[in-house]
């Protein structure tokens, strides 16, 4: 057993952030299409992009990982 | 089943097509720039035939649809970059026909381009280039040293670090989304050969390679629309 794979473990906990945003993300998206259904489209836009943005962070963590266990 | 062995024959692949020896040393040429010369002659042969024999008036239907798919794309970029750098719009359009392309690349099985590292930050660097050039090209020299001083003196050095944390980011999100996709795509290959994997193929390949393209020239012009305010 090696420490290098408990290390790309950690790394793989960016993706609490990642969850976590996105929920929040979702949630106040459901909130303003309840509240103006008319936005619709202009949610959603906004909406993919965060969770993209969002998303990102999970990212940083698997390429964090990969260079963890293949360098 | 052997995991570590599929993932180490996926990342520490031979990125090298074609080697060259040249006087005392070599000239490699990686695959990712192969593909990349396919997508440039297969979109320039596309465009070429598009917009062959256009008219003024009674247009074909060909001319339609050029004029559909410009319009579309340019007004996508129009939204994102705002009326004070209108200028910068068809570089945006190429940037964003070129990485959605690259990205379905995988759908005829080749290796997508912006899983090279190196294309990634190619992209990532003409951006960062292009967002400081337009900010001094409308401020001038000056005026654009002195926006790091924005909106306190205190914040400079964190203005600066932006310079390279921006490209940073760019690269590393593009390319760890592209990589992250074809990797767990393999892994359900490998758990599940059929019907399975083609559900998900529609998401990481398709939606999820078109997000990550719009979503790099959502933040490059986000970033030019700062520079020239």
């Amino acid at each position: 057993m090696d420490l290098t794979t408990i290390g790309a473990a950690i790394a793989a906990f960016t993706g609490i952030g990642a969850g976590i945003g996105i929920g929040i993300a979702t949630s106040k998206a459901v909130d303003a299409v309840a509240r103006q259904p008319e936005a619709d489209g202009k949610i959603m836009k906004l909406l993919l992009l965060g969770c993209a943005l969002a998303e990102a962070t999970a990212i940083y963590g698997f390429v964090v990982a990969i260079m963890i266990l293949f360098t | 089943m052997d995991i570590g062995g599929l993932l180490k024959e996926l990342l520490l692949e031979d990125k090298v097509l074609i080697h060259f020896d040249f006087m005392n040393g070599f000239f490699d040429i990686n695959k990712s720039i192969v593909v990349t010369w396919g997508i440039i002659i297969v979109l320039t042969l596309f465009l070429l035939f598009i917009t062959s024999n256009m008219k003024m008036h009674d247009i074909s239907r060909k001319q339609l649809v050029a004029e559909f798919i410009a319009e579309k794309l340019r007004g996508i970029t129009l939204g994102m970059l705002g009326e004070e750098a209108l200028r910068y719009r068809d570089y945006m359009v190429v940037v964003l026909v070129f990485i959605a392309t690259s990205n379905l690349v995988g759908l005829v099985g080749q290796t997508p381009p912006t899983m090279d590292l190196n294309v990634t930050a190619a992209l990532s660097l003409m951006s960062i280039i292009l967002v400081e050039a337009a900010g001094i090209k409308k401020k001038g020299v000056k005026k654009w040293l002195k926006a790091f001083a924005e909106p306190m003196a205190v914040v400079a050095p964190m203005n600066v670090l932006e310079l390279a944390i921006r490209p940073l980011s760019l690269c590393m999100r593009l390319f760890g989304n592209i990589i992250g996709a074809t990797v767990i795509m393999e892994l359900l290959k490998m758990a599940v050969p059929i019907i399975v994997p083609a559900a998900f193929s529609v998401y990481f390949d398709i939606f999820d390679g078109l997000i990550q393209a719009y979503v790099f020239v959502f933040l490059t012009s986000l970033y030019i629309k700062e520079a020239v305010e």
